[in-house]
């Protein structure tokens, strides 16, 4: 018999420059309202999963400070690395284990403290993420470059400019402005984005997502585990889709899409039994990865939310906002929320859960019509990728 | 007195705890740094970088499948041969796309903004590297481009560089 995987718990910390807490206080602040939701006692936990990526921060096995901080010593646990797709591996990794019948109860908890150090280390680090030897030893690129190398392909192969970039700026900021959790809580003006400097050409610091301190908490069940306990609407993690792609981005064959990203949203669609030209009409409300601007268009195309070529056309319609065809990004997307690395994932499905029960703040809740979402998260440049489908009725 | 003074004083330098004026909070900065330097080895593709210094841009080729490798590998992925020959590229090719860094890693911070791009010579391999024009309005994608050998300076080693064959004027 087919295993459901429920979720009964999802919080995420503040996001930010946390300089007020350390590793051990982050993680307790996503953990503590996550548990607490769930109903259920720490010792119902039987495996925790620890997405973060590191390096950057001191410690060196994040898992077993969590567990030390969150009295889990004793259970199983790992750490998850995915690049900035860890939360979702991490996601990935409770749900087969509640799947396969090995566990009951899955803590997935997601954590990055990047301003552990300092930016010209992060920039460092993260440049880092693709191929080391052959393209950052001798090259220096750096996470913008790579993206930048894809913005330039896009904006050449359509027509399209700088400024309309920034129009995912401009939206993300939007509703980060209207999240309380959010790195970014207020609005940008494409003027403002346009006179932002230049990180990696055409990309500016508007286009970029900061480098930010978070924690987010998802607490995975059986179906089984949620009759017994009377656990009343869980979110139900209905499929989830994944790929990988080169790590030198000189092997791609063309940059005007990640490779990756298409392959999971297909694996995903499949698993769910969703068709792609019922998409709009079935998915409420998504969480893309936007850690540039020219990332979400390229999601919304690599998803199937709308034709090659028409991404900024249907975001400049109004097509991603709340009321549009598909409400893209609503917390804020990692422009505006901000991107602790192995947080990032992990913080899209809390934020879906909230968005799927009605329970965002005034001003960006999605209108909730199938029950149904999806979040979409890339580890480096397209280098990994996981598409996953939540539903609730 | 005043030197038990001069002593507190000092150790008050020391001490690790510093104030984040931005968001008046504390934190400890670490006294233990961490210096990391990479031994990376080239013994199997070491062809490659005596290539360079005769200006030749080579690659592997799997006697087996033909699959072509740049950057260069002693195995081939696709058939798991390990008999692979060294063939020299074309070096000529076209710019797919290009970007310039402007916000530098710290071991990179002693070079001028450098612009970036990937080509893709005849053989159909992708190539990426530093190209020598800095000018973006120079450059633009589908423009002709060659590979060359040229010294990074000051570190003095020979690395391949992409340069466009004409300036977009
Ligand atoms: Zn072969």
């Amino acid at each position: 018999m087919e295993r459901k995987v429920g979720i009964i718990g999802a919080a995420s910390s503040k996001f930010g420059v946390r300089n007020d807490v350390n590793f051990s206080e982050l993680a307790f602040e996503s953990f503590k309202p996550a548990i607490e939701e769930a109903g259920i006692d720490t010792k119902d936990i039987e495996y925790f999963v620890v997405s973060n990526t590191g390096a950057w921060s001191s410690e060196q096995l994040p898992a077993i400070i969590v567990g030390e901080s969150l009295n889990l010593v004793g259970k199983g646990s790992l750490r998850v690395e995915a690049a900035c797709a860890s939360g979702s591996a991490g996601i990935k990794t409770g749900y087969d284990m509640i799947k396969s019948g090995s566990a009951d109860v899955v803590l997935v908890l997601g954590i990055e403290k990047m301003n552990e150090s300092q930016t010209p280390t992060v920039v460092e680090l993260i440049g880092r993420a693709g191929n080391y030897f052959w393209e950052f030893e001798h090259f220096g690129l750096t996470f913008p470059g790579y993206y930048a190398l894809y913005a330039t392909a896009y904006l050449n192969k359509y027509n399209s400019k700088e400024e309309d970039l920034c129009h995912v700026s401009v939206k993300n900021h939007y509703y980060g402005a209207r999240n309380p959790k959010a790195h970014f809580q207020r609005e940008v003006t494409i003027e403002e984005c346009m006179n932002s400097k230049y990180v990696a050409w055409p990309l500016k610091l508007l286009d970029s997502s900061p480098i930010t301190d978070g924690s987010a908490s998802v607490i995975l069940a059986s179906e089984d585990f949620i009759k017994r306990n009377g656990i009343k609407e869980p979110i139900w993690i209905k499929s989830i889709g994944y790929s990988t792609d080169t790590s030198n981005l000189s092997k791609r064959s063309d940059f005007l899409s990640l490779r990756s990203s298409v392959e999971a949203a297909e694996i995903a669609y499949k698993k769910s039994g969703i068709s792609k030209d019922e998409l709009l009409r079935k998915i409420d409300v998504a969480e893309v990865h936007d850690c540039f601007t020219i990332a979400e268009i390229l999601a919304y195309e690599d998803l199937g939310f709308f034709k090659r070529g028409e991404g900024i056309k249907a975001l400049k319609e109004g097509q991603t906002y709340t009321g549009g065809k598909i409400p893209v990004n609503l917390s804020g997307g990692l422009k505006a929320k901000g991107h602790p690395i192995g947080a990032t994932g992990v913080s899209m499905i809390v934020e879906l859960s909230k968005q799927l029960k009605r329970n965002v703040e005034k001003g960006r809740q999605a209108d909730i019509k199938n029950g149904l979402a999806l979040a979409h998260n890339v580890g480096g440049t397209g280098h990994y990728a996981y598409v996953t489908i939540l539903s609730f009725s | 007195m005043s030197s038990q003074i001069e002593v507190l004083e000092k150790k008050k330098k020391q001490y690790p705890i510093i104030i984040d004026q931005k968001r008046n909070v504390a934190l400890w900065e670490s006294t233990r740094e961490l210096k990391l330097k990479y031994l990376v080895s080239v013994e199997k593709i070491k062809k490659f970088f005596e290539g360079l210094l005769e200006n030749k841009l080579l690659a592997t080729k799997c006697e087996k499948c033909n699959e072509i490798y740049f950057p260069p590998q002693s195995f081939c992925s696709n058939c798991r041969s390990t008999e692979l020959k060294w063939i020299e590229l074309s070096k000529e090719g076209e710019l797919l796309t290009f970007t310039k860094i402007f916000v530098k890693p710290s071991s990179f911070s002693h070079y001028e903004d450098y612009t970036i791009g990937i080509v893709r010579l005849r053989e159909g391999v992708n190539v990426l590297a530093w190209i020598s024009e800095k000018n973006l309005s120079k450059l633009k994608i589908g423009m002709k481009t060659r590979i060359e050998t040229r010294i990074r300076e000051p570190e003095g080693y020979p690395i391949y560089e992409i340069i466009p064959e004409e300036l977009v004027s």
